[in-house]
């Protein structure tokens, strides 16, 4: 992958992706097209809003959530399917039945990977593992330090899935447990700096393992205006680089469309979140040419 | 472009087309809505169904009968929702509190923003202990020296709202200045150190309560504020509460 330029609708980028164009009609020339669909903060609102709710009338829920994702796997059989954390918590469902709902539904869905919010600890790391068997899906963290704790070998830093030949590693992140979840509740699960852990992830997934895509599933939070010293999704992507897009999750930041920032080496990237409790569901496609010649005038990004 | 480039391009072309590299050209995002204009999965909705009609009996299984409405908003120093609520802190929480420490809970303080929801008149169901405590928040019991205490009733005194208090008593003069504290009949004494049963969330600094800083120790109870609710109104038949003479501010 070649110079990454985020390419506005402007003449000058429409007639150097026709030069391409010209090359790759030349010659047989194959494209793939890999879809990332994602959630976060579902809060196991399992249920849609009622027609009288204040904020989010008829919005949400799993059933159509199902429907929507169904259509888009049939479209498009080479899709992901993710979750940035904080499944548990917010509704009835979660009190009674402890998360046993919220992943089953998820492994019926066909959810990949998920990563770990807080309120994933709500019942306990304990209580976490307990759901496990649900789980038809993969756990990451690659910050989340579990070996002293009923969690170690039940996460995995990261995973690689190969779709159409192409290599998409996904790793995650989880935000600082303390002073937000109780002790007793993560117990000895240990905390380690995300950025430095991004380093080591990119290291492993694009240079010794060769993906063509890395994501990272991030619970940070998209940005902290009144503290700006916290880590965030918005700082993680300008200080790292070889992440192509990072999904984020715990500030229940609803976008308008993805923001498209510049890593430390000045190449664009995505951030995205799609707000919470299943309202949204997120969609990127990223499309490959075996064409170099396209690439070579970097990638287009469409938000 | 000359030649030479022509040509270094065709083997790039080339060379690309015959290993099969492939390279990220565009990416294209966005987030598309769930609305009702979807259709529901009858497969996933029929497996909801069960669990959905459990939680929803289970909500609705009546525990008490409420004879009235009860509002946060009816009063202004002390209300009878809220006057319930710290009540049924008290006396759901001392046992396990006295069994675990030896000691008794002196006062409890809630947070009137915390009452998320009014009480209707009739049944009331474990779905009005949800309503009313929608929040995980459990209950602890802090140790603070006198000088907190006095801190806490200053800013009772200055918020001039009907936080939630059990046991304890204050009267505002005529002008809604402090007059009095006390605690059982006797009035409070600054240099003794009081058992103040709180939830998490104002342990931790919620609403400003910043007096719950400096404390002598702190017992994390395990009993979250709606199981209290659910355990207090399993207990009761009917729930009649009032507002009565807990916080006042005594006229001219």
């Amino acid at each position: 992958m070649k110079r990454r330029e985020f390419i506005q609708q402007t003449a000058a980028a429409s007639a150097l992706i026709g030069l391409g164009g010209m090359g790759l009609t030349s010659f047989t020339s194959a494209t793939k097209k890999i879809t990332i669909l994602h959630t976060n903060d579902v809060h196991s609102h399992i249920d849609a809003f009622g027609p009288d709710d204040g904020r989010n009338p008829n919005q949400g829920g799993v059933a159509r959530r199902a429907t929507l994702i169904e259509a888009i796997r049939k479209d498009n059989p080479n899709t992901l399917l993710l979750d940035a954390g904080d499944i548990f918590q917010g509704t009835p469902y979660f009190n009674y039945y402890g998360g046993e709902l919220e992943f089953k539904l998820m492994s019926m869905l066909k959810y990949d990977v998920a990563t770990i919010g807080n309120h994933d600890f709500d019942n306990g790391i304990d209580g976490l593992y307990a759901q496990l068997p649900h789980a038809d899906f993969d756990f990451v963290s690659a910050n989340y330090d579990f070996s002293n704790t009923i969690m170690d070998t039940h996460v995995k830093p990261y995973r690689i899935i190969v779709k159409d030949g192409i290599k998409i590693g996904i790793f995650g992140l989880g935000i600082m447990l303390e002073g937000l979840v109780d002790k007793k509740m993560y117990k000895e699960t240990v905390y380690i700096d995300p950025t430095e852990t991004s380093q080591e992830m990119t290291r492993i997934l694009k240079e010794d393992k060769k993906c063509d895509l890395v994501i990272c599933l991030s619970h940070l939070g998209y940005n902290y205006r009144n503290i700006p010293d916290r880590i965030c999704d918005l700082k993680l992507a300008k200080t790292t680089k070889d992440i192509d897009l990072i999904i984020g999750g715990h500030t229940h930041t609803f976008l308008d469309k993805p923001t498209v920032v510049k890593n430390m080496e000045g190449k664009n990237m995505l951030v995205n979140q799609v707000g919470c409790y299943g309202i949204n569901l997120g969609k990127i496609d990223f499309y490959f040419d075996s064409n170099k010649n396209k690439s070579a005038n970097g990638t287009s990004i469409v938000v | 472009m000359n030649y030479k480039h022509i040509f270094l391009l065709f083997c790039i072309v080339t060379f690309s087309a015959c290993t099969k590299t492939f390279y990220n050209t565009k990416i294209e995002g966005k987030q598309i809505n769930i609305s009702d204009s979807l259709e529901l999965s009858q497969q996933i909705e029929d497996f909801i169904k069960p669990y959905r009609a459990h939680v929803n009996k289970n909500l609705d299984s009546v525990l008490a009968y409420a004879v009235d409405t009860y509002s946060k908003r009816d009063g202004n120093y002390n209300t009878a929702i809220g006057n319930m609520m710290a009540d049924a802190v008290y006396e759901e929480s001392n046992p396990i509190f006295k069994t675990r420490t030896g000691d008794d809970i002196d006062f409890v303080l809630l947070n009137h923003g915390g009452i998320r929801a009014i009480i209707s008149k009739g049944n009331v169901t474990i779905r009005t202990a949800y309503e009313v405590m929608p929040f995980e928040n459990s209950v602890v019991v802090v140790k603070l020296k006198g000088a907190q205490v006095k801190e806490l009733i200053d800013y009772l005194v200055n918020a001039k709202r009907a936080h939630p208090i059990s046991k304890l008593n204050i009267v505002l003069d005529a002008e809604g200045r402090f007059k009095s504290a006390g605690l059982n009949g006797q009035p409070l004494d600054f240099d003794k150190t009081y058992n103040v049963a709180t939830n998490d969330y104002l342990y931790n600094g919620g609403d400003r309560m910043n007096f719950f800083q400096t404390n002598q120790g702190v017992q994390v109870l395990d009993y979250k504020i709606r199981n209290v609710l659910i355990d207090y109104f399993t207990k009761i038949d009917t729930l009649s509460p009032v507002r009565d003479n807990r916080f006042i501010q005594l006229k001219n």
